[in-house]
């Protein structure tokens, strides 16, 4: 058949159509998979309020991870950055607050940092993948491809990530070669420390903890520390009613 | 033709502005001279062959990134067999291969007027490092060796108990 | 090509408006510029407040852009002719709008160089990403609408059978483009100023009223600057238009304070106490803002639904201006920065946008000054020569009214 401009337009217009169509059901369809593996791995922390509360106004956890990952000491709390954190027990579990709720709970901290949630919303809405949940559970950043749009820290239900609105490199009080630090107009979050777990080694937080309150473990192998404290004891997460699913666990 | 004289002095200026860069590097004396790259003395085979390197580093840098950072695979067997650890501070820049960023990157990279932006992020050794031995002689010789899979956790505890200190970063 | 020649032709009074808007426009690249080297804390947004001016005015301006459907709606698919001459300047506005939003989002973005990241990696389950594609559906749409009608009336011919259909999908996609932008905030579970499913209804619905608001200024603008009339009959059923959009976005309100106050649930209350009625900590900027943004929605109200009013020009104009400005306020402020208080461990961070911040945002909105004055400046040159307008699509040629 002769080709004319006409035809040559349909096929092409075809021909594109079809291209399109097989990237979007292929990425519909790697998420949909991804969800129906049962995980080796599952990543998570239990904090037991209870030894960290031991030792006031401890802030080892808070120093390691900050010197682990070059993270800026930024004292204008508009712009700070923060991996991990103390927050008032109300601010942080406002839906088991009461007004005569026990003293202890009342004027100690409880820390704060990213839950690496099984439904992330951050994930969710991230419009080029820069921020993805791994097979391993932990909700991992590209921090090449992260173009600032800020669309993940709107989504987080749980304020666990911070933007960089300057660049950070004149904050960092100590400067760590081994991990690279963060570029103007990126988000930034807790990794779970996972270029340590790559290496076998827990988080720095876990590893700083006087107290051991911070405990790590692999949710998926039924006999681990994390396993075994969860059936012991009552824990609590974060805004369990957005269905966030997070990996944070809370024994008060 | 009465504005000969203008058009003339026109086409002048005209040819001497467009020959800018020739005149003016010639006058400098660098026209001659490439970039000067320092080579490593201790370490005489890279990651990959020589020529692959000088075309495609960038190639291999961005697959090294993707391969550490989406895939979470950090092992990379070498094209003569050997294994190396996927990190630029701590593989490239590690002691007895390219130390100094400043000798061998950033000759080239100026040459070429390239401005790459990984070192936004990442940390260059040297600014860490300090001027005496010592601790960082202990550091330099765990990241010099090529890491296996297995062994990785011994080598890499020694170099996370030892970065040295710095006193703000400018 | 695209008769720009049409544009560089002109008065003092013209070029005076456009080389004053090129000043604005140079004064904002600065004040960019000076954001790209030092980075978005050159802004008044924080860690609890992360999208600003530049987002809100983004929302904002995506529901200007899809008003135009309220003019191609009626003359295009149902034939209204008294529409004729408004048309093309709704398109006009709608490309000029849709612009202004993508030169917003860019603006906003931390790393602005990076982009096309957002095309190369699609990511289907992002209404960030759905929202690019169809913003930029839309404004390649409109651009080929366009120029298309306005090539064929400037050749004295009906323009093409193809472009009708063209026409009728701009219909959907531009309530698509709202109902995208408002699936951004809509579907976020922490945010529960923003978890309503009425947000994409009351989205269109100010939508529909600001934007004819805006294009019926635009129009009698345009007939006292240059005589270009399109018709009383026209402007009085935009007005019309306008009056029910407000009347269903007052209602909508409504709808949501009536929930948020009956329920007395605090994260539902919160929101609209520190917009409307005020609480300890609160942030002033919003409250006095939330407050003149209803102030005006009554005062527009009241003038739009007394026709005595609303058919007198004056008082027309001037329910125009607080319709607009009070929407304007309502989306291009509260909505967002709203949205963020309080933040989810409960912190209320006052937001104040800085002078960089601001400039930026007027340069912006000036570019699309710009813009709309070279379109509007190229449609008028052609209508002005006199031919009829012979509108073909298939359907009786429909003369240019007088």
């Amino acid at each position: 058949m002769k080709m004319t401009r006409k035809r040559f337009l349909e096929i092409g217009g075809v021909s594109l159509i079809a291209v399109a169509a097989k990237k979007v059901v292929g990425a519909l369809g790697n998420e949909a998979t991804a969800r129906s593996s049962a995980p080796a791995t599952r990543w998570a922390m239990v904090i037991d309020s209870a030894k960290c509360h031991k030792k006031d106004g401890c802030t080892d956890c808070i120093s390691a991870c900050n010197k682990t990952h070059n993270v800026p000491v930024i004292k204008d709390s508009l712009h700070e950055v923060k991996w991990i954190w103390k927050e008032p027990f109300e601010n942080v579990f406002p839906s088991q607050n009461n007004p005569y709720i026990e003293v202890a709970l009342q004027n100690k901290p409880v820390m704060v940092f990213c839950n690496h949630c099984d439904s992330p919303p951050c994930v969710r809405v991230c419009p080029t993948q820069a921020t993805w949940k791994r097979e391993d559970g932990i909700v991992m950043m590209d921090w090449h491809r992260c173009i600032g749009c800020r669309y993940c820290v709107a989504a987080c239900p749980y304020g666990s990530r911070s933007f960089n609105w300057f660049d950070p490199r004149p904050y960092i009080t100590t400067l760590n070669a081994d991990f690279p630090t963060r570029t103007k107009g990126v988000v930034e979050k807790c990794n779970f420390c996972e270029e340590r777990l790559a290496l076998g080694q827990p988080p720095a937080c876990v590893a700083a903890c006087p107290e051991k309150a911070l405990v790590f473990g692999n949710l998926a192998v039924p006999r681990s520390e994390v396993r075994q404290l969860l059936q012991s004891r009552y824990t609590i997460r974060r805004r369990p009613e957005l269905g966030t699913e997070p990996n944070l666990f809370y024994s008060v | 033709m009465r504005d000969r004289g203008v058009i003339y002095t026109g086409l002048l200026i005209f040819l001497g502005l467009i020959t800018f860069p020739v005149w003016h590097d010639l006058a400098a004396g660098t026209t001659s001279r490439g970039p000067e790259p320092v080579l490593p003395t201790q370490e005489k085979q890279c990651v990959a062959p020589r020529e692959f390197m000088r075309t495609s580093h960038m190639h291999l840098l961005m697959d090294w990134r993707d391969a550490v950072v989406r895939h979470n695979e950090h092992s990379f067997k070498a094209f003569n067999g050997k294994t190396y650890s996927m990190r630029l501070a701590g593989t490239c820049l590690a002691s007895g291969c390219h130390t100094n960023k400043a000798d061998f990157c950033d000759r080239c990279h100026n040459y070429a007027a390239v401005s790459v932006t990984c070192w936004d992020c990442h940390v260059d050794p040297k600014l860490t490092r300090p001027a005496s031995g010592g601790a960082s002689a202990a550091v330099a010789e765990a990241s010099r060796f090529p890491v296996p899979e297995a062994e990785r956790g011994q080598g890499a505890r020694a170099i996370a108990g030892q970065t040295p200190a710095l006193q703000g970063a400018k | 090509m695209f008769m720009i020649e049409k544009a560089l032709v002109g008065g003092r009074r013209y070029w005076g408006w456009a080389l004053g808007l090129f000043v604005v426009v140079a004064a904002g690249l600065y004040c960019y510029s000076r954001q790209l080297s030092y980075g978005l804390g050159i802004t008044g947004m924080s860690r609890n407040v992360t999208w600003g001016l530049y987002i809100g005015q983004f929302t904002f301006l995506v529901g200007v852009a899809a008003s135009a459907v309220m003019v191609v709606l009626p003359y295009y698919l149902h034939n209204h002719k008294e529409f004729a001459r408004m048309a093309i300047l709704g398109e006009f506005l709608a490309i000029s709008a849709v612009s202004m939003c993508v030169l917003f989002i860019f603006v906003d973005m931390g790393q602005p160089a990076r982009v096309l990241n957002v095309l190369l990696y699609p990511t289907p389950h992002s209404m960030m990403f759905w929202d690019m594609v169809s913003l930029g559906g839309y404004l390649v749409l409109n651009a080929v609408i366009a120029l298309v009608t306005l090539s064929a009336e400037r050749k004295g011919v009906a323009p093409p059978g193809w472009i009708r259909p063209v026409i009728l999908l701009s219909i959907p996609w531009a309530i698509s483009i709202h109902t995208v932008t408002a699936f951004l905030y809509s579907g976020l579970p922490g945010r529960s100023f923003w978890l309503t499913a009425i947000l994409a209804p009351r989205f269109l619905a100010s939508a529909f009223a600001s934007g004819p608001a805006l294009l019926i200024l635009l129009c009698i603008l345009l007939r006292k600057l240059t005589g270009y009339d399109v018709g009383s009959s026209a402007i009085s059923t935009l007005a019309v238009i306008v009056t029910y959009a407000m009347v269903i976005n007052a209602f909508f309100v409504l709808m949501e304070l009536f929930t948020s106050f009956y329920s007395q649930i605090p994260s539902s209350i919160e929101h609209f106490q520190i917009l409307y009625t005020g609480i300890p900590g609160g942030a002033l900027l919003l409250l006095v803002l939330g407050r003149i943004s209803l102030a005006f929605m009554a005062v527009a109200l009241l003038l739009l639904l007394i026709p005595k009013f609303r058919r007198n020009e004056r008082m027309l104009v001037v329910a125009c201006v607080v319709t607009f400005v009070s929407l304007w306020i309502d989306k291009g402020v509260c909505l967002v920065v709203g949205g963020f208080m309080p933040s989810p461990l409960g912190a209320i961070t006052r937001y104040v946008p800085t002078l960089p911040e601001i400039m930026i945002s007027v340069a912006v909105w000036a570019l699309g000054a710009l813009m709309i004055t070279v379109f509007y400046k190229i449609a008028l040159t052609v209508r002005e020569g006199g031919r009829t307008l012979a509108v073909g699509h298939g359907t009786t040629p429909l003369p240019l009214a007088k």
